[in-house]
């Protein structure tokens, strides 16, 4: 994956959320249709153009106490309407690492 | 051991609370992120996949076990119960929240341990040979040096807004453990033709997307001489560096640009200028330095006592004992090293548990010390030779006496895709897989030799270059997939790798080893020219035949 780190240009070709980590504890969490913020990628705000999600990240960025790092991400939109990430940093960031940790949780 | 001084604890201290503060006015918003970032950089503090990471030095890779006992209790507080010991004797703790990190970092104070110049444009923690002190080839303890280094150069203006982070690295041995021909500056003590010790000064190593390996520019530079060669080094590198590029900061690309003659001529009349100004090392200086260092005091022990005869006849114990045993200076005594490289383990993790355990089991066998090499594994830098049975049946109880050390199962990893902002890739699960592939002890033996180094992206944290293969992981379309060089190397003989062909995808990558592997077995002219001889002799062509033939 290229770190969306380095996203400069906002053009989406699908599906997109934005996601940031939440400041006081690093957690990874999601943009909400009302203007909030979720741990949970089911109650991200979803968005198709890029003015839309130039828009969403723009609202996400502004609110800087709350959250670092924000930007934009792909989601899968599959039947039944469920929101999965779009690729794999994504899904690591959602799901957790792909290993098991030293010490089980 | 080193026991710091006043000044040393005062400065740890006041940046506790001074970071304490930041925190707080970060988290109530008089900070932005903006403003925050380079202050919690300064004290190690990253932003990950999923939290905050967070490092901390370990200088030239020695910790009291009271320390590392602390690092358990971080672990287990702040953090889930592990640690992630790193290429240049740090660790790095995955999961830590920003709110609790003056508390932790408060209760890594109080024992000496801080975060400062783990990050950010300035001399990082200066490392060296993790057998430092002990090693039977050793000129002298190159540990004073590096502490002299850190003195020098810590919260100094000029080495704090570098145009880039700045590594030194030290070695005092013939063979080199520090890897310091990939640093900004190695340094290799020798002696002269007149029996005098002094400085072999290298420039310009690095790794990341430019990969260099380390220029000599000067032979002999005597140990008073020391600082001021560096300033003067310094001196040129702010005058010429790119501040205007990122890619092109690094001391290396300047060196590369200049030509290592004009870069040495530069530093050389630099240097003449000052020589002989406040930055001379007295004697008195040194000796302070060096007097701070405490060796234990050893018994005199014989070579074979009873109790090594006796297990002996314990092949476990004997393979353990050929692979991670190393002569020590002292008669009786015996350097251990502890391999953090369990068969399918993340590659450099320890748990708190393990860190409590080997802190107890150093405080039994090794004069309370413990050694972080640049491999990744923990090292015992003292133990009684006739302790080795019943320190190997500890440590092989708490999952650290895999008898893998630098065998090809012995992989330096990053922490990739799983934890790392920047990765293009995973590097964990594929260290975990080529180690299940070669978990058999007598082929790992067999085949001898072998540093695998894996890294998620261009960055380099896991040494891929100078891996005898390295793996390097890249995007293809958003999937994983991985260029594979071979015969790079870390050591005095540093290389780095050459590619072997195109990347392959993430499924592949150990297959691929695994026929490089083959491919070597069948190549080499002996049972004991290492791969990595094999490498140089034949070329790539042979191995680059073996893997793509069928692919
Ligand atoms: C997970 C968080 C990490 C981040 C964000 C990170 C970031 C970076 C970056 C950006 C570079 C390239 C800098 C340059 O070339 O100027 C770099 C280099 C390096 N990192 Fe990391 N790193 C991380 C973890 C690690 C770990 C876990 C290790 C050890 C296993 C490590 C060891 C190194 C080393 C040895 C280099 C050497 C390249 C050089 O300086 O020549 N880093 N890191
Ligand atoms: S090499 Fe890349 S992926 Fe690995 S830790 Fe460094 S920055 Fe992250």
């Amino acid at each position: 994956m290229t770190s969306p780190l380095e996203q400069k240009k906002i053009r989406i070709t699908g599906p997109s959320m934005v996601t940031a980590n939440r400041t006081w504890d690093g957690v990874v969490i999601y943009r909400t249709p009302d203007h909030g913020w979720s741990v949970n990628l089911s109650d991200a705000a979803i968005v198709r153009t890029s003015d839309e999600a130039r828009a969403l990240l723009a609202e996400s960025v502004a609110d800087d106490v709350g959250a670092v790092g924000a930007y934009i991400a792909p989601v899968e939109i599959k039947d039944g309407g469920k929101i999965r990430p779009g690729n794999l940093r994504e899904h690591i960031r959602s799901e957790g690492v792909t290993i098991d940790l030293p010490v089980p949780a | 051991m080193y026991a710091y001084d006043e000044l040393d604890r005062t400065i740890i201290n006041e940046r506790v609370s001074e970071f304490r503060d930041q925190v707080k006015r970060r988290l109530s918003g008089e900070l932005t992120e903006d403003e925050f970032k380079m202050l919690r950089l300064q004290n190690g503090v990253y932003l990950q996949l999923h939290a905050y990471m967070f490092r901390v030095a370990i200088p030239y890779g020695t910790l009291s076990s009271k320390q590392l006992r602390r690092l358990a209790h971080v672990a287990r507080r702040y953090d889930r119960g592990y640690g992630h010991f790193t290429t240049r004797q740090n660790i790095q703790f995955n999961w830590i929240k920003l709110a609790e990190l003056p508390d932790a970092l408060s209760d890594l104070a109080d024992v000496g341990i801080h975060a400062m110049q783990t990050s950010g444009n300035n001399t990082r923690n200066v490392t060296s040979d993790q057998w430092a002190g002990v090693a039977p080839d050793e000129i002298e303890d190159p540990r004073i040096w590096s502490e002299l280094i850190r003195q020098y150069t810590t919260l100094h203006p000029e080495f704090s807004f570098l145009p880039r982070k700045f590594k030194f690295a030290i070695t005092a041995s013939a063979h080199d453990r520090a890897a310091i021909k990939v640093h900004d500056i190695g340094l290799r003590l020798h002696k002269n033709a007149e029996g005098e010790t002094g400085f072999e000064v290298l420039v310009g190593g690095g790794l990341g997307r430019t990969p260099f390996i380390a220029k000599t520019i000067k032979p002999f530079v005597p140990g008073r001489d020391l600082l001021s060669y560096i300033e003067a080094i310094l001196r040129v590198y702010n005058q010429y560096g790119r501040r205007d590029n990122i890619y092109k900061a690094r001391i290396k690309i300047l060196v590369h640009e200049l030509g290592i003659e004009k870069f040495a001529q530069e530093v050389e009349d630099e240097w003449l200028q000052m020589r002989d100004s406040a930055l001379t090392l007295d004697d008195e200086v040194v000796e302070d330095i060096r007097s701070r260092f405490s060796y234990p005091v050893y018994e005199k022990l014989p070579h074979m006592p009873e109790e090594l005869k006796k297990a002996a006849h314990d092949p476990y114990f004997e393979a353990w004992r050929k692979n991670s045993v190393a002569p020590h200076k002292v008669t009786g005594y015996a350097i251990v090293t502890l391999s953090l490289k369990p068969v399918g383990g993340p590659p450099g993790d320890a748990t708190a548990d393990q860190m409590d355990a080997i802190a107890d089991l150093a405080d039994k066998y090794s004069f309370g010390e413990i050694r972080v090499g640049h491999e990744q594994n923990l090292a015992l830098p003292h133990v009684a030779r006739r302790d080795l049975p019943a320190l190997w049946r500890e440590l092989d109880k708490i999952g650290v006496a895999t008898p893998n050390v630098n065998l090809v199962s012995d992989i330096i990893a990053c922490p990739g895709l799983d934890y790392c902002s920047l990765a293009n890739a995973r590097s964990i699960p594929i260290a975990q897989e080529l180690t299940r592939r070669f978990a058999n002890h007598d082929t790992a033996n067999l085949i001898g030799r072998l540093h695998v180094n894996i890294s998620g992206c261009i960055n380099a944290c896991g040494h891929h270059h100078v891996g005898h293969i390295g793996i390097l992981g890249v995007e293809k379309n958003g999937e994983e997939f991985y260029q594979i060089t071979i015969g790079g190397r870390a050591d005095e003989n540093a290389v780095v790798g050459t590619l072997i062909g195109p990347a392959v995808p993430y499924g592949e990558v150990a297959d691929v080893v695994e026929d490089i592997v083959e491919a070597y077995l069948a190549l080499r002219a002996r049972p004991d020219e290492l791969f990595i001889d094999t490498v140089k002799r034949l070329g790539v062509e042979p191995f680059r035949e073996r893997v793509y033939a069928t692919r």
